[in-house]
């Protein structure tokens, strides 16, 4: 991958995935109210952040600004030290990568034609090509042998995958996805959030990710800017939106009073390292601990109260993805997490053993 | 048949004289008519307007028309070839304006998500995806001009039509069944050549059927 970017960094018209989207409005010509109304957001470089709302919340118009598809009617919208606007429109829109719900892969082209698009249109050098489609067919989990199908042979996971390698084949900083998975089946869905994490914790890309789905943008963001009706309503991290909800607007939307909600998203690490010594002396690690059943510190505590629960027993034992004991877990615990205000968020790239 | 067999030469001539109006037909009906379709296709509501218009030459009786540009071309292939090729209008402009506009939209999309200028989506997507019904339009004007461009021959641009002219007013059978029956062929062979051409761009927008 470094490979394929050093030799395009230097014609690239910006050098960074920091996002800044300053008093942005947007109104359509055939409409009277603004469908994104100023909006300010700043994204940080690295991180994924998801717009979230209902339909007609306008979050699928401000993420269609970045890559200028709509242009605001007022506002400007930064990447790094750049004014978007002022930049030659194609040469932005190639460093972006762009991933939309009914995935548009082109039918008459195989796989790596799919993929190889933007580098092409770069004027990449065949073998440069070859080699960066190869390595994401093997980042996006698709076979070798898939290089010369066509999207129809495809299943819909596995095209809203050649999608995802085809928005990443330019190594852009910047990925914006456009309700990706929301055309794909449950099992699917889950899969492609999953390896949508693994990929943003190894790429360090900036991801905007669009999307009506609360459990999806809880398990997947960094940050969630809430909007409604065009008007940012929030912008915070899961917990924070799941604890500190700004209105009762947000705290329908994210389900405050859902207990279960709340455990899923802390993760037991935390849980672990604030447990005070003492407890830890009064439930020795060591002593008998091998009788109770055993949770990854990966895992969150959603996952630790079904455990409790099924299995009966009063402690689990919490273990590193080594198997090493780090302490013991009580519903106790869970108790008083539930009641503290400062809960740990959940480090999503802890799960990522690799 | 001993008609046809006496008169191979003669036959043969104006075979490829038919055959020769109707290529000439067919580029410049492309020539106008592709980038017609395109217009059309960007410009939404020209479509009704120039359809119509289309349309409207479509009704005009053909033995009227080539008479009728006379005056303006004088006699021969010229009238001839002015006159089909605004017929041929409807048929390709048509065809080749439901082949763009039923794209899918996410695909358009995509490709300019993506950074492909006006001319690099043109050529690498939409004239692939649209080429199979652009083809469809190609044999429809082949097979009309074959049909009608046989009428030409009463206003001298020649082709087989000469034949079956000859034959009514001379009352000679054997020549109209020869003319007829060259039409015939100059068609089918139309007809089945182009419709391999259209299968294969079709295969090659669908990718190949088959699942290893």
């Amino acid at each position: 991958m470094t490979y394929a970017s050093s030799k395009t960094k230097e014609s690239r018209v910006t050098q960074s995935g920091e996002i800044l989207f300053e008093d942005v409005s947007k109104t359509f010509e055939s409409e009277q109210i603004p469908a994104v109304d100023s909006i300010s957001l700043q994204v940080a470089a690295g991180d994924l952040v998801v717009f979230l709302g209902p339909s007609g919340s306008g979050k699928t118009t401000l993420l269609k600004m970045v890559n200028r598809l709509y242009e605001p009617t007022s506002g400007k919208i930064w990447i790094g030290n750049e004014d978007i606007q002022r930049l030659p429109l194609n040469d932005l829109r190639r460093q972006i990568g762009y991933v939309i719900q009914q995935v548009g892969l082109f039918p008459h082209m195989t796989v790596k034609k799919n993929i190889s698009v933007v580098p092409r249109l770069l004027d990449w050098e065949k073998n440069q090509i070859q080699s960066r489609v190869e390595m994401l067919l093997e980042l996006t989990g698709l076979p070798n042998t898939y290089l010369e199908r066509y999207p129809n042979q495809l299943s819909g996971g596995e095209q809203q995958r050649v999608g995802l390698a085809r928005a990443l084949a330019a190594d852009p900083d910047i990925l914006l996805m456009d309700e990706p998975f929301a055309a794909l089946d449950a099992i699917n869905r889950e899969r492609l959030q999953k390896e949508l994490l693994r990929l943003h914790c190894k790429l360090d890309k900036t991801i905007l990710f669009v999307t009506h789905d609360v459990e999806e943008a809880l398990l997947l963001a960094d940050k969630i800017a809430v909007l409604q009706k065009g008007k940012l309503v929030q912008y915070d991290t899961p917990i924070d939106l799941v604890t500190k909800p700004k209105n009762s607007f947000i705290k329908e939307l994210v389900g405050t009073n859902n207990i279960l909600r709340r455990l899923s998203l802390v993760s037991i690490k935390s849980v672990v390292k604030a447990q005070d010594h003492e407890s830890l002396r009064k439930n020795p690690v060591n002593q008998g601990a091998d009788l109770f059943p055993a949770i990854s510190t990966g895992e969150d505590l959603r996952s630790a109260l079904s455990l409790l629960l099924s299995s009966g027993s009063d402690y689990l034992r919490v273990e590193d993805s080594s198997g090493t004991a780090q302490g013991l877990i009580s519903m106790d615990d869970l108790r008083k997490m539930l009641m503290s205000d400062n809960l740990a968020e959940k480090k999503k790239c802890d799960e990522i053993s690799d | 048949m001993r008609y046809l067999i006496n008169n191979l030469d003669l036959v043969s001539a104006l075979f490829i004289q038919h055959l020769q109006l109707t290529l000439m037909v067919l580029f410049f009906a492309l020539i106008i008519g592709i980038p017609l379709g395109l217009a059309l296709a960007r410009v939404k509501w020209l479509q009704g307007p120039v359809m119509s218009v289309l349309g409207i030459i479509y009704t005009i009786p053909s033995l009227s028309f080539f008479v009728l540009l006379i005056p303006i071309f004088g006699l021969g292939t010229t009238p001839a070839v002015v006159a089909l090729t605004a017929y041929a209008q409807l048929l390709l402009v048509r065809n080749w304006l439901v082949g763009l506009t039923s794209i899918n939209p996410a695909i358009l999309e995509a490709a300019r998500g993506m950074g492909m200028s006006g001319w690099q989506r043109f050529w690498q997507v939409e004239f692939p995806l649209a080429l199979p019904m652009l083809l469809v339009g190609v044999r429809l004007v082949m097979l009309s001009s074959i049909g009608i461009g046989t009428i030409a021959a009463f206003i001298n641009a020649g082709g087989l039509g000469v034949l079956l002219f000859e034959g009514v007013i001379t009352a000679n059978y054997n020549k109209i069944f020869t003319g007829a029956l060259a039409v015939t062929v100059l068609s089918l062979i139309a007809n089945y050549g182009i419709r391999a051409l259209e299968q294969r761009a079709e295969k090659s927008i669908h990718g190949s059927q088959v699942k290893y």
